[in-house]
């Protein structure tokens, strides 16, 4: 070995500074898996139907039968939290989905040709941003109607805005790159330079956003159902389940509420984890 | 000249709009480059070379705009219906390489796809030939183990090889004219002999035309066979024979740019650096154009006539 050179551990050492530097990541990741797995495996994991009543059995602590108690209709606790979650957990994932491809194809076209579109959709956007989130989206599942169609479109009208905005900056900057240019002169179409050479440079961004936005999407679900105007029951969800359990807090009866809404917070803080862990493994060394 | 000019600009004037202002950038040029041969666009930087070309290629900065003037490819205009007959040439008939290979590659796109984006967008290649198609020319344009590298991306390559992949990327579509706009400047000067060996080799056996912007003029001594020097946005002197220019300069400031470069022969002396820089785009004299006058066929220099010496006058008295 030269000594000019100094020693290195080779692969060891990258492969523990990776794990090191992306603890958060690997960490949001297994718990959010775990979760999932939890959720989607919930017929095997409890006996109890989420929505069957036994009035004879209500509001019981911790037994060897319902792992953790039952509700005041005598619903077992803990099916309940895995079925809710499925509920919440789809919507939440579906309702980020539409809003990112929206906000993302039309940010790059935004930022792409600049021009009357661009000023149409950004002014949009700045009406959408104008109201509160939170007032715009109750308002418009409030026009709609309960349920989770309805609160599909209406997060998806609302949020696409971030996504927009986000693509529409990184994409004006790829756009005045040389390469862009070197691209138009090989006679390549507009939609090709934006799906080829656009969007894998600026869909970082967008991607990481997405992982903030499923905690907002699964806040936002949480606190509709917690309104009332949310999942429909009897589906089980953890927003509806925090509002029925609240009148029983002054009996003592706490794991109602804080069981779900613990499983909020474990879920929301693996994704910001994942978030957080992306946003380094994937930030564009410029 | 008995062969047919693949590009002719004509009168071409181009017009910047600084702060409200506009200026004049490119003032009224004219030149051509016929089938076949390779001319050179020299001049400072700032002279107005790499506008041209970009207006050529359609790639003027918003607040830039040509205001009148032709640019013909095989005698049809470019600048017709907002370029609708340049976007069908654009990678056919005429492609570009750019200065800076390490800017001018997409970062996340493997070079393989890279060269051939532009013949997957004009033929109907399927992933595997375009994949030996890029192979193919990578083999051309001096790549070595091209089967290894075509799945490389572009922070895997050196300055040079990135330049041999941008080339390799011009000529895929197999253009008549390829526009180059100082596509070695970048490059040390081992490998800048390297590529204009290989731009050479280009125009031998694809007999393609080269448009050669640079401020390197021993470049263009070695690559073309036609010259136009700029200076402050306006041809100066040009030539369809180089050598004559270089045997026998005829304006002034071509003289000093030839004064500036070291020569072999003859006998050793200091090197003359150009007196003073060229004015700033928004400092140019508006109205002084000496106009463009041919001293014998193919050769033109920009000079004021004895005839013009009155107007001359005139003009400066009144300022």
């Amino acid at each position: 070995m030269s000594t000019l050179t100094p020693t290195r551990n080779g692969v060891f050492s990258s492969l523990r500074k990776l794990h090191i530097n992306n603890f958060r990541l690997y960490l949001g990741i297994f718990i959010v898996l775990t979760v999932i797995a939890m959720v989607m495996m919930a017929p095997y994991l409890t006996k109890f139907d989420p929505i069957e009543q036994d009035l004879m059995n209500t509001l019981q602590g911790r037994s060897a039968k319902h792992f953790l108690g039952t509700d005041n209709l005598g619903r077992d606790i803990w099916s309940r939290l895995l079925y809710g979650g499925r509920a919440d957990l789809f919507l939440a994932s579906a309702a980020v989905l539409a809003p990112f491809i929206i906000g993302t194809i039309l940010g790059a076209i935004c930022g792409y040709f600049s021009g009357w579109v661009d000023t149409l959709v950004m002014r949009i956007a700045d009406v959408v941003v104008a109201f509160p989130f939170y007032v715009l989206v109750i308002s418009l599942v409030f026009i709609l109607g309960n349920g989770v169609s309805s609160i599909f479109i209406a997060i998806s009208l609302v949020s696409w805005v971030a996504y927009a905005r986000i693509v529409r900056g990184e994409t004006m900057i790829v756009r005045s790159k040389e390469f862009i240019e070197a691209a138009q002169t090989g006679g390549i179409s507009n939609r090709k330079i934006i799906t080829r050479h656009i969007f894998p440079n600026v869909i970082t961004q967008a991607v990481v956003y997405a992982m903030s936005d499923i905690i907002l999407n699964i806040g936002v679900i949480v606190t509709l159902s917690y309104f009332g105007l949310g999942i429909i029951p009897p589906t089980p969800d953890w927003g509806r389940m925090i509002s029925e359990g609240q009148q029983f807090l002054a009996g003592g009866y706490y794991s109602l509420t804080i069981l779900p809404a613990i499983a909020v917070i474990i879920t929301s803080l693996g994704l910001s984890f994942i978030g957080d862990g992306l946003a380094q493994l994937l930030r564009v060394k410029r | 000249m008995t062969t047919a000019n693949i590009l002719e600009v004509k009168d071409l004037q181009i017009v910047a709009r600084i702060a409200g202002h506009d200026y004049i950038a490119i003032d009224n040029i004219s030149f051509s480059v016929a089938q076949g041969r390779a001319r050179g666009l020299v001049g400072e930087s700032g002279s107005g070379k790499s506008l041209t070309l970009r207006a050529i290629m359609g790639l003027l900065p918003s607040n830039v705009r040509v205001t009148s003037g032709s640019i013909k490819f095989h005698g049809k205009e470019l600048l017709a219906d907002k370029g609708k007959y340049r976007k069908e040439i654009l990678g056919t008939g005429i492609s570009m390489v750019f200065q800076e290979p390490s800017v001018a590659l997409n970062p996340v796109m493997k070079i393989g796809k890279q060269i051939t984006d532009s013949l997957v967008q004009h033929s109907d290649l399927n992933r595997q030939q375009a994949r030996e198609r890029a192979i193919d020319l990578m083999n051309q344009v001096g790549i070595r183990d091209p089967h290894k590298r075509v799945d490389d991306y572009p922070f895997q390559l050196s300055g040079g090889m990135k330049q041999r992949i941008m080339i390799a990327a011009a000529i895929a579509c197999g253009p008549e004219l390829i526009l180059c706009d100082e596509p070695t400047t970048a490059l040390d000067v081992t490998i800048q002999a390297q590529i204009i060996d290989l731009f050479k080799n280009l125009r031998k056996d694809l007999n393609v035309s080269l448009l050669y912007v640079t401020h390197d003029i021993g470049v263009v001594a070695e690559l073309c066979d036609s010259i136009s020097v700029m200076y402050s946005g306006r041809i100066i002197e040009q030539a369809d024979d180089i050598n004559k220019v270089f045997s026998n300069p005829n304006h002034a400031y071509t003289k000093a740019l030839l004064g500036a470069i070291p020569r072999i022969d003859g006998p050793i002396q200091r090197l003359k650096g150009l007196e003073n820089t060229a004015p700033s785009l928004t400092q140019r004299s508006q109205e002084l154009a000496p106009p463009m006058k041919e001293i014998e066929p193919g050769w033109e220099i920009a000079q004021f006539d004895f005839a013009d010496l009155n107007q001359l006058q005139r003009a400066t008295s009144h300022e």
